[in-house]
């Protein structure tokens, strides 16, 4: 019940905010925010009842299931697991930070956009929760709709474009996994005689040889537009740079990661031998990401987009760890997955920040604030340096252990995308000296607010503190998050599917 | 040539109570009819037009719930057969018209002109519908046809826009008549070879023949389709769709594409039952051409519109080929004949005909909402901010087009998830790609007016939707019902799933 009452929570919590609206417009942002608070107790209280269940392999904690389209073998069923928890607090973490960013951002219509906000956050805990693909399907595309209001609402100059294209993007590759997820569920009424959309079910379906790639690719083309890998990441770099700072938040922070989740939980699991005869293509888009958008990144002057990009290559990790398979592979996608959540939604915000201060995002502009905003350039500096993989940091055990599982299995896939690291050093400190460090630009128009940028204020100190602390946490002492997730890696590691992987020995 | 099975001629009093809904339609129009005749008021002849199809509406559904349990299939002379799936039919078509006539009365309510013959062209128009979806013979389907068609011309020529563009709607009249009597015609030519082939103008009775007919009947029978593919607007006889919505007034496009698609559809579906058609590897060669064809161009040419009601044209094209689809998607066995019992398709296709109707009904009662017979809110940059302006029209317009475009929380997801499922079932992979690349496109103009309506108003001046009136107050009422009924639909299908499936197993 725990699942199910966090999207209640979400659900009715963005409604009454909506609602709050007309009793005062500053209510909106702190029924948010008590949501949020709210939440983060069911989380906590999820993690209890994993830890009391002890660390069996694969098993689902808090499960709820209950009738919903019997006919068609559609249920409600939720239930978590260690790498559920995960997901779900790295949800509700960045959904607070991203009411935080939006604080002062956002004056108009201001209880319909945490209306919105909330929205987006449910459908994402029911996408890392749902365990019906129905289900699951219906809360990867209901999540759309309000992220695409959000977008196209409060967005920048050109948000049609870019509020129109990330729907589309997704919503076709959703349907392709729709196609797909049918022909499994039509295989399994083949084999077992009725209709099931329950994953525990769909997992022992058989699927003729012929049919099983093209089975996959629905899915992994839906998961890898999300993700996203090359050369389904057109959309993002847009959608980033036009949505307002708590929506690009979201999007890099939470919205990505369900990608990478639905590619642990659902592609490779229920394709396995297709996976193996794939793994090679998917690790090889994963290296092309991770190279190409960190040099399509170097060229950009929009300070959005670039973050944008990296997001994109620093996604590109998280798919390389998935593909390698193992447990190593798989920690360090998790662990990618938490540390570049964190470090991706600070700095959009830091970038949304100069933003709503300066009213650009032109780089071009930017020159030498370091003095003017002394802190704002430490934090920035501190998610810098996080981002580009500095040891002792979440990020840099994320993409070590990604590189390290993807070593046992691909000496030169590894080889090449360690140069990932390089290119992220060269980025990260770029960006920091051209925009914190240099001369201060002289001022040019009379309104021009370079002289007067603000620093950053309590509020906004104490949300970057706490991805801070995550942070360092994550590198430091990851063990924490490790041991949450090692049960299900074990678990999916030693399935049938991870036998199937390692006796092709692919890549070898 | 097998001599047809004699069923009696003569009507019993059982055969009246089962002809209700259209007995109580009939009576109402006759009614009307005198009262314009004794004076014109116009609320009076519009209450009593409600009212008549609110009653048959109402009459449809007892019986529909009557027949559920044990269902004993009513043939009333050679011309109508009273089953589950007419009456299912029957019921969605006469609450369709219930709010079309609620919906129109409040359109005209300002119009300085005679208003009063509109509702009874409605009335005739449901009629005709009604007829069609319960034949089951080419002449009482002919009849009903013609009926629905000719109300329909008077629809759209309804004087209206009195100063503007006044020969507008006698234009997409016009328009309308002189194909539609083409296409008629087209159909009875082929009614006519059939009939030279096989002796037979029953539909059911027609099935056994097809497999083992001359190529003859394999034309009759693509004569016929083609008829029926100009009332459905499917490409390559699309071509009048777009004039016509835009040039009439509003409720009549609405007509037109709701009732005038559906009771289509539903003989249609009738004829592909029980004639074997698709068997006929011509007649299976066109529709799926057409299909594919259909939901291609019907998108891509909605892409750039600018008015609302051409969009609408041009999406309505789409989902009649979405529609094909999961008619092409249809268990055929060895012999030619339609297996009822297995697969999703036929579910398939009732259950995306009555979202259909639900959602365009919503599309169109929102629009024409903010319409009246002086002005027509057409272009879609009158809906700039009416987010703002109207929040809760432009929310439901919104779910609408969220629900055409086949969304989760909506019918249309439903319905389209069905189409999905039948498709994959009788593996048809190109027209799943097709169905795949169309909602693709269809979402960028269905975004395109949502987005418009998220704009910031140019003028902040509410939409002047005089709530004291009741007229108003009317539409509004039914247009939350539909909306409702398109989140019941999208939510908690499974009621409408179960009836769904028995109504398929009845055809």
């Amino acid at each position: 019940m725990i699942l199910l009452s966090l999207i209640g929570v979400f659900f009715f919590g963005g409604l009454l905010a909506w609602m709050s609206e007309i009793v005062d417009t500053r209510l909106p942002r702190w029924v948010a925010m008590l949501s949020m608070l709210v939440s983060s107790g069911l989380v906590f209280r999820l993690i209890f009842v994993l830890d009391s269940s002890g660390g069996e392999l694969l098993g689902w904690v808090d499960e709820f299931k209950g009738p919903w389209i019997p006919s068609l073998g559609i249920e409600f069923f939720f239930a978590a697991d260690g790498l559920t928890v995960l997901m779900l607090g790295l949800t509700i973490l960045l959904g607070a930070v991203a009411i935080a960013s939006a604080w002062d951002e956002i004056k108009e219509r201001v209880g319909f956009f945490y209306f919105n906000l909330l929205w987006t956050l449910a459908g994402v805990v029911g996408v890392f929760t749902a365990l019906d693909l129905f289900l699951f399907f219906f809360f990867w595309e209901v999540m759309l709709i309000p992220m695409y209001f959000i977008i196209a609402i409060w967005g920048h100059e050109n948000r049609r474009y870019a509020a129109t294209k990330f729907f589309i993007f997704t919503q076709v590759t959703g349907m392709m996994m729709l196609v797909s997820l049918l022909c499994i569920v039509y295989f399994h009424s083949l084999q077992f005689g009725i209709f099931s959309f329950n994953y525990n079910d769909l997992l022992r379906v058989d699927i003729p040889r012929s049919f099983d790639l093209w089975i996959m690719l629905g899915f992994f083309t839906a998961f890898a537009t999300k993700l996203p890998s090359v050369p389904f990441h057109a959309w993002l770099p847009d959608a980033h740079s036009q949505a307002p700072t708590a929506g690009s938040v979201l999007l890099a922070g939470v919205l990505l990661k369900t990608g990478a989740y639905g590619l642990i939980r659902f592609t490779i699991p229920l394709f396995p031998e297709a996976t193996a005869v794939f793994a090679p293509v998917a690790m090889t888009l994963a290296v092309i990401s991770i190279l190409y958008c960190a040099k399509v990144a170097l060229a950009q002057t929009d300070i959005k987009r670039l973050i944008a990009y990296t997001s994109v290559s620093h996604m590109g990790f998280v798919l390389l760890g998935i593909y390698a398979w193992n447990e190593l592979g798989l920690q360090g996608a998790i662990m990618t997955m938490l540390a570049h959540g964190l470090s991706a939604a600070a700095l959009f915000m830091l970038a949304g920040g100069l933003q709503h201060r300066i009213h650009t995002r032109d780089m071009r502009e930017m020159s030498g604030f370091w003095i003017l905003a002394p802190k704002m350039a430490v934090v920035a500096l501190f998610f810098s340096v996080a981002a580009l993989g500095l040891p002792g940091l979440g990020n840099f055990v994320g993409e070590f252990l990604a590189l390290l599982g993807a070593f046992s299995v691909s000496i030169p896939a590894a080889a090449i995308a360690a140069f990932g690291v390089i290119f992220a050093s060269v980025y990260s400190l770029w960006v920091m000296q051209s925009v914190f460090q240099g001369p201060q630009l002289k001022q040019e128009t009379k309104d021009s607010p370079h002289e007067t940028l603000l620093d950053l204020d309590r509020r906004e100190l104490f949300f970057y503190g706490v991805m801070m602390i995550g942070l360092l946490w994550m590198g430091l002492y990851p063990q924490t998050f490790l041991d949450l997730s090692s049960g299900v890696v074990e678990g999916l590691v030693m399935s049938d599917g991870a036998a199937v992987l390692y006796a092709g020995e692919f890549l070898k | 040539m097998s001599a047809p099975d004699v069923i009696p001629v003569a009507i019993s009093g059982s055969d009246l109570l089962a002809l209700a809904p259209h007995l109580a339609l009939s009576i109402t129009i006759v009614l009307v009819m005198l009262l314009i005749g004794i004076k014109r008021v116009y609320a009076i002849s519009s209450a009593v037009s409600v009212l008549g199809l609110g009653v048959s509406a109402a009459l449809a559904i007892i019986q529909l719930y009557q027949s559920l349990p044990n269902e004993v299939p009513q043939q009333i002379t050679p011309l109508f057969r009273i089953d589950l799936f007419s009456l299912f039919f029957v019921v969605i078509i006469c609450c369709a018209a219930f709010s079309l006539s609620i919906f129109a009365f409040y359109y005209f309510m300002r119009l300085n002109d005679d208003r009063d013959e509109y509702q009874l062209l409605l009335l005739l128009a449901t009629l005709g519908g009604v007829t069609l979806a319960t034949s089951v013979h080419f002449i009482g389907a002919l009849i009903g046809l013609e009926m629905m068609s000719m109300a329909l011309y008077g629809m759209l020529a309804y004087p209206v826009h009195s100063n503007e563009n006044s020969g507008a709607s006698l234009e997409s009249a016009f328009k309308y008549l002189i194909l539609s009597a083409v296409a008629s015609a087209t159909m009875l030519f082929g009614i006519g070879l059939l009939y030279a082939e096989t002796g037979l103008l029953t539909v059911i009775g027609v099935g056994a023949l097809v497999s083992d007919l001359s190529a003859l009947v394999g034309i009759s029978l693509l004569f016929i389709f083609a008829g029926m593919a100009f009332k459905l607007s499917l490409v390559p006889f699309h071509l009048w769709t777009p004039d016509v919505y835009e040039g009439g007034p509003m409720p009549a496009s609405a007509f037109l594409a709701t009732v005038g698609k559906v009771a289509v559809a539903a003989f249609m579906l009738r004829l592909i039952m029980h004639t074997n058609a698709l068997s006929v590897p011509s007649v299976n060669f066109a529709i799926y051409s057409v299909a594919i064809v259909s939901v291609l161009l019907g998108n891509l040419l909605a892409l750039r519109q600018l008015s609302l009601k051409r969009l609408l044209a041009y999406s309505s094209i789409a989902h009649m080929g979405y529609l094909l689809i999961a008619i092409l998607s249809f268990s055929v066995e060895d012999d030619g004949s339609i297996s009822s019992e297995t697969g999703m398709a036929i579910d398939a296709v009732v259950f995306y005909l009555l979202a259909y109707v639900v959602m365009s009904l919503g599309a169109f009662g929102c629009a024409s909402l903010v319409s009246s017979s002086e002005h027509e809110s057409d272009s879609i940059a009158d809906y700039t901010g009416l987010f703002w302006r109207s929040p809760w029209l432009a929310l439901i317009l919104t779910s609408m087009l969220l629900s055409l475009a086949g969304i989760p929380l909506t019918g249309g997801f439903i319905s389209k998830f069905l189409v999905f499922f039948a498709a994959v079932e009788a593996s048809q992979w190109v027209l799943l790609l097709v169905l795949v690349i169309g909602s693709g496109i269809g979402l960028y103009y269905y975004l395109r007016v949502i987005f418009q309506m998220l704009q910031s108003p140019s003028k902040l001046e509410a939409m002047e939707l005089s709530r004291s009136n009741w007229g108003a107050r009317g539409a509004v009422l039914m247009l939350f019902l539909v909306t409702v009924g398109t989140f019941i639909l999208g939510v908690y299908p499974e009621p409408m799933l179960n009836l769904v499936e028995k109504i398929a197993l009845s055809l």
